[in-house]
């Protein structure tokens, strides 16, 4: 058994490769796109395209009758934009608010996706087809083809970023600032947001519908501790998702690995999350200037300095506040 | 109407636009930098502007003044295209929104974007280069020159490298301006420049808007402080949801107008008067 964790960690197995580099991709992918949709304030959206893209993997099963990786894939991206669809239709032609339709789209499309598992489930064969691994995150149900399936879709996306970083710098920024000087802002909202759909979709195997927002958000969250500069902040997230991305997968392939690599475990996407949520805390705790031991020793030395000033200053009448640093 | 082949000839398209060595000497409009026909706009079905028909010289320092929920802002982003129309037509310089887009430079409200958001002063003002640069090409040396150049123009060139959230809400409204200057426009729409701000950016602001109208361009502005429209403005557009009065601030600010725009608002109407006054004694203002 420690062999075999050994086996995993060092990479020794090809598949085991193929896997990790897959989803280090991905976690590359998310952490890049996962910069764009949080600060445009959509971290959300992509949360409900994961839990919309359920019912997607269920129907493709039914129309494929197995459990074929690239059209369970197109099924959930189907779906999945079909759900941002309806939240923008939602908040575009109603008077409901975007937290409220992303909740709405959020929880029907979910409960519709379980209720069609369990259809699947009690069907005859209908427990190969993995779908609790769509739930919760499997990376060992991947085959190699299914991981160059998602590293190469997670390389395109971070591609795409990378061409039109600055259009979508300003677009985050100011929206209308944007419009008026020739950007067409509406299809470049739209395209972040079939980036974020196909990240979390192709995230789905690895990190699971429940899960996979995640490693949108949080590395993107932790980024954002270390940074003023977005280009730093967009790598350094990256940085965070591929560390979450292949953590986690080792993790919950050698925990509980009696059986060999990948074969057994955790679910992945659990694992992906908490590592990332590691260096969130790392982060918010430790980063230089905005995290909290910066900001508590900020608040102490000032004090300080304000107390050993102040007998000073009573007779020398200043009133000036201290220059301070900004 | 003279044309003048002068600052026109690298702005294609804009032959009507006249330069005139003298600036603002003279009263008669040389030139249209906007006009408005017939436009109404709503939101939800509840018209915000109604039928408005309103032609901007150029040129000039134009403020848009009305009560709060007027269609002041809404006027100015219907101007930009950033709201749809529900009739009526606007043209810019001649052209529609759309092509006139090169000649066209936006400040928006302060509060409308997030200050936390990751970038550098000298950042927000190189996004006033992206129009230009088109899709994919990044900002080069001579964009960075320029935006050095308009940070130096706001008093700004000391704070280029610095986050966003860290300046002053005065600071923060000089990097706007500065953002709109490197466009190298001929029409400025600002929203609410003076908001917020303090006494010596105010005055900083105003010298600028003077330099932009004594090298042929024209500024649109969003105006709350009657108090100060004579003194800061040739020119008002006076709005509530339709247009109220438009015309050279000599003639159209006048007390019927401000009492047709701002109903029985009493105290505000009292210290415009006051301004409209002291404008009118000669030697009370600068």
């Amino acid at each position: 058994m420690i062999a075999e964790t050994w086996d995993i960690i060092l990479l020794r197995d090809s598949t085991t490769r193929t896997v990790v580099a897959g989803t280090a991709l991905l976690g590359l992918a998310s952490g890049v796109i996962g910069t764009f949709a949080v600060l445009r304030r959509r971290s959300l959206v992509g949360d409900a395209v994961a839990h919309a893209s359920l019912p997607g993997v269920c129907v493709a099963f039914f129309v494929v009758g197995d459990r074929h990786f690239p059209s369970l894939l197109i099924g959930a991206l189907v779906f999945g934009l079909l759900g941002a669809g309806c939240i923008a239709a939602i908040r575009e032609w109603t008077r409901i608010k975007e937290d409220a339709a992303i909740g709405l789209v959020l929880g029907t499309f979910f409960g519709l996706g379980i209720v069609l598992s369990g259809v699947i489930q009690r069907m005859p064969g209908g427990n190969r087809a993995g779908l609790d691994g769509f739930l919760f995150g499997k990376a060992a149900s991947m085959v190699s083809s299914d991981a160059w399936t998602i590293g190469g879709t997670a390389a395109g996306t971070v591609a795409l970023v990378a061409l039109l970083f600055k259009e979508f710098r300003l677009l985050c920024f100011d929206r209308e600032y944007a419009a008026s000087s020739g950007i067409p802002v509406l299809w470049m909202d739209l395209l972040l947001l079939a980036l974020v759909t196909t990240c979390t979709v192709a995230g789905l195997p690895a990190a699971g519908v429940v899960m996979v927002a995640a490693l949108l958000i949080i590395p993107a969250s932790a980024a954002r501790f270390w940074t003023e500069n977005l280009t730093v902040m967009t790598v350094i997230a990256g940085f965070f998702g591929v560390a979450s991305a292949v953590v986690g997968t080792m993790v919950s392939a050698t925990v509980i690995g009696p059986a060999g690599a990948f074969s057994r475990g955790l679910p992945t996407g659990p694992c992906i999350t908490l590592a990332a949520t590691a260096f969130f805390l790392l982060s918010m705790v430790f980063a230089p200037r905005r995290g909290v031991v910066a900001d508590v020793w900020r608040l102490f030395s000032l004090r300080r300095e304000l107390a050993l000033q102040r007998p000073l200053r009573r007779v020398l009448r200043v009133d000036s506040p201290p220059e301070t640093e900004a | 109407m003279p044309l003048a082949p002068t600052r026109s000839s690298t702005f294609p398209g804009a032959g009507e636009e006249v330069s005139s060595p003298d600036g603002l000497s003279g009263t008669v409009p040389r030139g249209i930098a906007v006009e408005v026909h017939d436009v109404t706009v709503a939101y939800q079905r509840k018209p915000v502007l109604w039928d408005v028909d309103v032609s901007i010289p150029t040129e000039r320092l134009v403020a848009i003044i009305g009560p709060n929920g007027a269609g002041k802002t809404t006027l100015l982003k219907a101007i930009l295209g950033l709201v749809p129309l529900a009739s009526g037509d606007i043209r810019i310089l001649g052209m529609p929104p759309r092509k006139a887009r090169p000649f066209v430079a936006y400040v928006p409200q302060r509060e409308s974007v997030d200050w936390d958001f990751p970038v550098s002063a000298m950042d927000v003002v190189l996004m006033g280069r992206y129009g230009r640069l088109g899709w994919f090409r990044r900002p080069g040396r001579k964009d960075r020159e320029a935006a050095v150049a308009v940070l130096d123009q706001v008093g700004m060139a000391d704070l280029a490298g610095r986050q966003i959230s860290q300046l002053s809400g005065g600071q923060q409204q000089r990097v706007f301006l500065a953002r709109a200057l490197v466009q190298e426009a001929r029409l400025y729409f600002m929203d609410e420049p003076f908001a917020g701000v303090d006494a010596a950016t105010e005055k900083a602001i105003v010298l600028l808007l003077q330099r932009i109208r004594a090298s042929g361009g024209t500024v649109v502005a969003v105006h709350h402080d009657l108090q100060t429209v004579p003194e800061y403005f040739d020119h008002v557009v006076m709005l509530n949801t339709r247009l109220v009065a438009s015309g050279p601030t000599a003639s159209a600010f006048s007390p019927e107008n401000l009492h047709r725009t701002y109903g029985g608002r009493l105290t505000l109407l009292d210290q415009a008067m006051e301004a409209v006054r002291r404008s009118a004694t000669p030697g009370a203002s600068e």
